[in-house]
């Protein structure tokens, strides 16, 4: 279906199921039973967990396939928000110009950085994109306030033309008039459901660019760029020039990351120069190796896992932990709530930490290997020969 | 001519800051061939060293003096560090005084313990894996560490003062014959750029004249045969990380005093410092160390108003382009040996 094999549409329709119920699925726990927190199923973090999974699927196709780890992607996510911003302030509040805009942005923006940058490979190459999203933060604080409107963040004001807005348009956010705020709430006994707007269009597009990341995996450019990946000496010896292929990885992962942040953009107007930081940039790298990189499924993975955790455990504080272990008698519980407490709420940062130098010691490939091997426990040495062939084969 | 000096010596300290840090990531990368992406944590550890140390020292009992009462008319309650009572209050309080120099002394064992720990318990472990994965691992570490220190300290920077002898500036231009208050230095800076310049002196001759640098520098240059000639050569490159730790760690706690510690000080260096390593070059020593004070100095050049006015915001961005233009057109860094990672 499509032009994928029969695998990949599986897959596909399985991730299609799984971001359409979404609504369902993260909202397991009745809304007024102590579980509820684990709920995930708002749109504000729905949504984040889409748009994360634009941006880890574009960084997957820069870093998973090619092997370059760029350092400073979080500058095409920053480029995308503010160019989607500017859309709001000169056109109006439909998002379709801003997405456009910031993909195109973005793009350019990606093959001058990418160009200059893929002179050097390895960690040259890391500290080059570094170099240039620090640089693209330092500016968008100081120099370029007129465009960025510096540490405030870039906002729509009531000045501003918008030359096609009407009244009858909402004033907010909207797509032909369709509010990305709008939600729908299904009440189902004592469960209820948010159906909204803005994270079906993100989901929508995700799966868009889901599908096409599953064919750029399939073509013979990213048998190309797996080949960059393996050995890239004996690519030259064959006598290609690989330069030019990783540039075009380099701009489409950028041009994804300009995509989430137009999508950003548009679910919140503002845009903030913090964006382009380079512990924003980090974050994404550990998405991707946290869900595995050079997996197609990996990278949404987890950007689920990281937005999912940052938002429920950091909810996580000493009152919620007395509720949960009050059966234990007084000592016993305060004992516990003594060990835990510094890994959740303000310190939920210290268990991502954890997390991930765990996954990087044990799990190189990510949460995807760890699947694949649990998988193949159960099944027992008879299906070893059909997992070496599947196709989210881990990175090394 | 006077602001020209003036922003020399303002290079100079940050300079030392950066020289420090990247002498030290440039030795882990020399002899144990990783990319360290803990090593500002590092340089915060030793920082919380200071701060560890003037809490110590200024730990105190509490006595009732019937002589004063406080506001409601009760007896005053008056707190006594121990040390006062124990030597005398001339000699305590001069000790409590001088906390972040003896910080010094207590900062370089721990931080060779952690170092030795780091490289035993994890680095170790990932010397035949990609720079990417060791990158990924250190920079795991670092969120660890900084998060582990916020839970302890807080969040917010806590001032060290430094010395009251070193408190206060120095008249440079009376000096060198301008109008006084033309140069001012504070002291502590001159004190902080001379003890950069002692330790990596020190760190320098350790490598050229001591057997065990010989040993250690053997080993930069060819691991295998110095193994083949019967040395434990890991042995000896897990001193050497030991004393690249504490070398970062003296220079935290040396910096406390200019800028109160918080849990992120490592991090915002630690980019900076990496770029002065590729600047240098990877894997040479004098290289980071040239390349440490000259981007420090043209730091501190690019914030000066006239140039700011010709080029606006230059100072946000200069070693960021410097490091661009380095790798783009010398990519072996300023004093780089040929063949150190280049693929």
């Amino acid at each position: 279906m499509l032009g994928l094999e029969k695998k990949d549409t599986s897959l596909l329709i399985i991730v299609a199921i799984l971001t359409m119920c979404a609504p369902f699925i993260l909202n397991p726990f009745p809304t007024g039973s102590a579980m509820a927190q684990f709920n995930a199923g708002y749109p504000d973090l729905m949504q984040r967990f889409v748009i994360f999974g634009i941006f880890a699927i574009g960084f997957n196709i820069l870093f998973g396939l090619t092997g370059y780890l760029s350092f400073g992607h979080a500058a095409f996510l920053g480029v995308g928000s503010y160019s989607a911003v500017w859309m709001f302030k000169l056109l109006g509040y439909n998002i379709l110009p801003g997405i456009v805009l910031s993909v195109i942005t973005s793009g350019v923006f990606a093959l001058l950085i990418g160009y200059i940058s893929l002179r050097r490979s390895g960690i040259y190459f890391s500290i080059l994109t570094l170099a240039f999203a620090q640089m693209s933060f330092a500016l968008a604080y100081s120099v370029l306030t007129p465009l960025t409107n510096g540490e405030t963040g870039l906002q729509v004001y009531n000045s501003d033309p918008q030359y096609f807005h009407s009244d009858a348009l909402p004033n907010i956010p909207h797509l032909f008039g369709q509010e990305m705020q709008s939600t729908f709430k299904l009440e189902l006994g004592a469960w209820s459901f948010d159906f909204n707007t803005g994270y079906y269009i993100c989901a929508l597009i995700m799966l868009v660019m889901f599908y096409l990341a599953i064919r750029i995996f399939r073509s013979p450019f990213g048998l190309m760029l797996k080949a960059i990946k393996t050995n890239q000496t004996r690519l030259n010896y064959t006598g290609l020039n690989p330069r030019p292929y990783t540039l075009a990885a380099f701009v489409i992962s950028g041009m994804y990351a300009g995509l989430a942040g137009g999508l950003m953009a548009s679910m919140d107007p503002l845009a903030g120069a913090e964006r382009m930081q380079w512990t924003a940039s980090g974050e994404v790298v550990l998405m991707t190796i946290l869900g595995g990189a050079g997996t197609l499924i990996g990278p949404v993975l987890g950007a689920g896992f990281i937005k999912y955790f940052e938002n429920i455990f950091s909810k996580i504080n000493d009152t919620v932990l007395h509720q949960w272990f009050a059966f234990l008698p007084d000592g016993m519980e305060d004992f516990l709530i003594v060990i835990i407490h510094p890994f959740v709420g303000k310190g939920w940062h210290l268990t991502l930490g954890l997390l991930f130098m765990a996954i990087v010691i044990f799990l190189p490939g990510g949460l995807v290997e760890g699947g694949q091997k649990i998988a193949q426990k159960f099944r027992g040495s008879k299906a070893k020969d059909d997992t070496t062939a599947t196709d989210s084969t881990p990175a090394e | 001519m006077d602001v020209i000096i003036l922003q020399l010596l303002n290079g100079l300290d940050k300079g030392s800051a950066y020289a420090l840090i990247a002498l030290g990531l440039t030795l882990i990368f020399g002899t144990l061939g990783v990319v360290n992406f803990a090593h500002g944590a590092l340089f915060m550890l030793g920082a919380f060293c200071a701060v560890t140390l003037q809490r110590i020292l200024s730990l105190s009992f509490e006595t009732i003096d019937p002589t004063k009462t406080d506001f409601l008319g009760n007896p005053a309650k008056v707190k006594t560090p121990y040390l006062e009572s124990w030597f005398g209050p001339e000699m305590g309080s001069s000790i409590i005084d001088w906390s972040v120099p003896l910080a010094i002394l207590f900062a370089i064992p721990i931080m060779i313990g952690v170092g030795y720990i780091m490289e035993r318990g994890l680095i170790k472990h990932f010397y035949k894996r990609p720079h990417a994965d060791q990158i990924l691992v250190t920079f795991g570490l670092a969120i660890v560490i900084q998060e582990v220190i916020k839970q302890f300290y807080g969040a917010n920077p806590i001032p060290t003062p430094a010395p009251d002898m070193f408190k206060g500036s120095f008249d440079f231009g009376v000096l060198l014959g301008f109008d006084p208050n033309a140069v001012i230095y504070p002291y502590w800076r001159l004190v902080y750029f001379s003890f950069a310049a002692v330790i990596i002196a020190a760190v320098f001759a350790f490598l050229q004249f001591t057997t065990f640098g010989m040993v250690v520098r053997a080993g930069m240059a060819d691991r295998e045969t110095v193994g083949l000639l019967g040395i434990n050569i890991d042995k000896r490159f897990t001193i050497m990380f030991g004393i690249a730790a504490a070398v970062a760690g003296i220079a935290g706690v040396m910096y406390a005093p200019i800028n109160s510690p918080n849990y992120h000080m490592g991090m915002d260096f630690l980019v900076l410092s990496f770029v002065v390593v590729v600047v240098g070059g990877m894997g040479s020593l004098p290289g980071a160390v040239l390349a440490g004070f000259l981007l420090g100095i043209l730091e501190s050049f690019s914030s000066m108003n006239q140039i700011k006015q010709i080029l606006p915001g230059i100072d946000q961005i200069i070693i960021y382009l410097v490091a661009i233009i380095i790798l783009l057109v010398r990519p072996r860094g300023l004093m780089g040996r040929k063949g150190v990672m280049e693929d």
